[in-house]
């Protein structure tokens, strides 16, 4: 995946995506949903979105690399994706934890 | 009215036992922290704030934080973090509350300090700047800071000892740092380098009440008595059943007085020696010790003890407690007379702190 790449549908400058966040994320922010809609046009903004919201879960999610941490996956359309990932108006993002950190 | 909350930190999650000041009648308490591996719970005795070290392989590390004695927590890793680049923090894995601030180990092992009650983080990066952290090598337990010991009369001073790189002292605070392994020994390595300056393999470290400098010390390799903040080192391991072992406890108000619990050897298994569980006590500084088995399980106790899972409390008589790798925990109010079982089922033990509060 490269910052070149372009996932969840058409392009749209300064649109909206969803993202549906994990149980076990949302037992650690008191008040956090499930399912939330941010501006974002790429994962790193998404996530800078959902820590304005919810200030910590940035690093909940994200290593000082910086990188997704190894056991928490993130899906746009069935394909991982990254920090620098562009994302497309209307994406729907799952946030997942691994069964590897189980 | 006193009341006795014994602090747990577990593989699955915090717990809190909560007792009277007789310390006969135990309540148990969670599991708290949202059951993460938890490697170590202690609290500040002036605020009766509660801190918890802990990492999730998900959500990496954080500290929990309650005000309310375990009712509720928060967590938070705010500055708990390297530089873009650096291997992350996997775990925070020891705290200690100094007079300044709140101090925090981290696995890969370095130091960090907090001035707002555990809001934020600051990173003591003099100690990670000292020239030999190249060659600091992971022990078993990884790379881990996993002892921190303030002094309490001049804060700037400062311990930490890091598996498997040693004891390191500090008198400004933090800025600079230096080995302080003279006289232990490092058995892993080649014969002719089993005292260098650093690399020791240090398992905990215990500072006597009193105001001094005295310090014991719990190594891979021997136990050990240090009376001059740990410029050097004298072995007390004479008279012990073994040379290996993980906690030490020092006494709340008697100097000469620590609680070991040596375990059958490095390479034996890590139980009891001959699956008969003691602590092992001395009263004049290591010179001799005692075995005291009084409750405890004299066969089939094959069971460890990790490095931050004995304490004791500022009671009189002292309390004593530990808590093994199979979920036991045992209690002493008679500074190991005596033993009773206080829980038998919780997930594998690896710490044990006290807080004495008024109810």
């Amino acid at each position: 995946m490269t910052a070149q790449d372009r996932v969840g549908g058409g392009a749209t400058a300064g649109a909206t995506v969803s993202v549906v966040l994990p149980r076990a994320l949302l037992d650690l922010f008191p008040g956090s949903e499930r399912e939330v809609v941010v501006p974002a046009g790429t994962l790193a903004e998404v996530i800078a979105a959902l820590d304005q919201r919810w200030p910590g879960m940035r690093d909940r999610l994200v290593d000082s690399t910086p990188r997704i941490r190894r056991h928490i996956n993130v899906f746009v359309d069935g394909r991982r994706v990254a920090l620098d990932t562009e994302l497309s108006a209307g994406a729907k993002i799952y946030v997942l934890t691994a069964i590897s950190g189980g | 009215m006193e009341k006795v909350l014994i602090l747990l930190g577990t593989k699955k999650g915090a717990f809190i036992l909560e007792g009277d000041k007789q310390r006969r009648s135990w309540a148990l308490k969670g599991p708290f922290c949202n059951t993460w591996p938890i490697q170590h719970v202690a609290a500040d005795p002036a605020t009766g704030t509660i801190y918890a070290a802990g990492g999730n392989a998900w959500f990496g590390p954080a500290i929990w934080k309650s005000t309310d004695l375990g009712e509720t927590w928060t967590h938070s890793s705010a500055g708990l973090s390297y530089p873009e680049g650096e291997t992350p923090i996997a775990a925070a894995w020891s705290l200690a509350q100094g007079r300044d601030a709140l101090y925090a180990g981290v696995e890969p092992a370095g130091l960090f300090k907090s001035t707002d009650e555990g809001e934020t983080w600051k990173h003591v990066s003099g100690l990670r700047d000292h020239p030999s952290r190249e060659h600091w090598q992971p022990g078993g337990g990884g790379l881990i800071l996993h002892v921190i010991v303030q002094h309490p009369d001049d804060p700037k001073k400062l311990w930490v000892g890091i598996s498997s790189a040693g004891v390191f002292h500090s008198a400004d605070g933090g800025e600079t740092w230096e080995p302080r392994n003279s006289g232990t020994r490092a058995d892993f390595n080649p014969e002719d380098q089993r005292y260098p300056e650093f690399g020791q393999c240090v398992h905990s470290l215990a500072l006597a009440p009193g105001g001094g400098e005295r310090l014991y010390q719990q190594n891979h390799c021997g136990m050990y008595r240090s009376d001059d903040g740990g410029r050097a080192w004298t072995s007390i391991e004479a008279g012990l059943p073994s040379t290996f072992g993980f906690p030490a406890a020092a006494h709340p108000r008697d100097p000469d007085t620590l609680f070991l619990l040596p375990l059958n050897g490095d390479i034996k298994g890590r139980y009891m020696p001959d699956a008969k569980a003691a602590v092992w006590r001395t009263r004049d500084g290591g010179s001799t010790w005692t075995a005291l088995r009084n409750g405890l399980p004299q066969q089939d106790a094959y069971f460890g003890v990790l490095r931050q899972a004995m304490a004791t409390d500022r009671l009189e008589p002292a309390g004593v407690y530990f808590g093994t790798g199979g979920g036991a925990l045992f209690a002493s109010a008679d500074e190991g007379e005596s033993w009773s079982c206080l829980a038998q089922h919780l997930p594998a033990i690896s710490s044990v702190e006290t807080l004495v509060v008024e109810s």
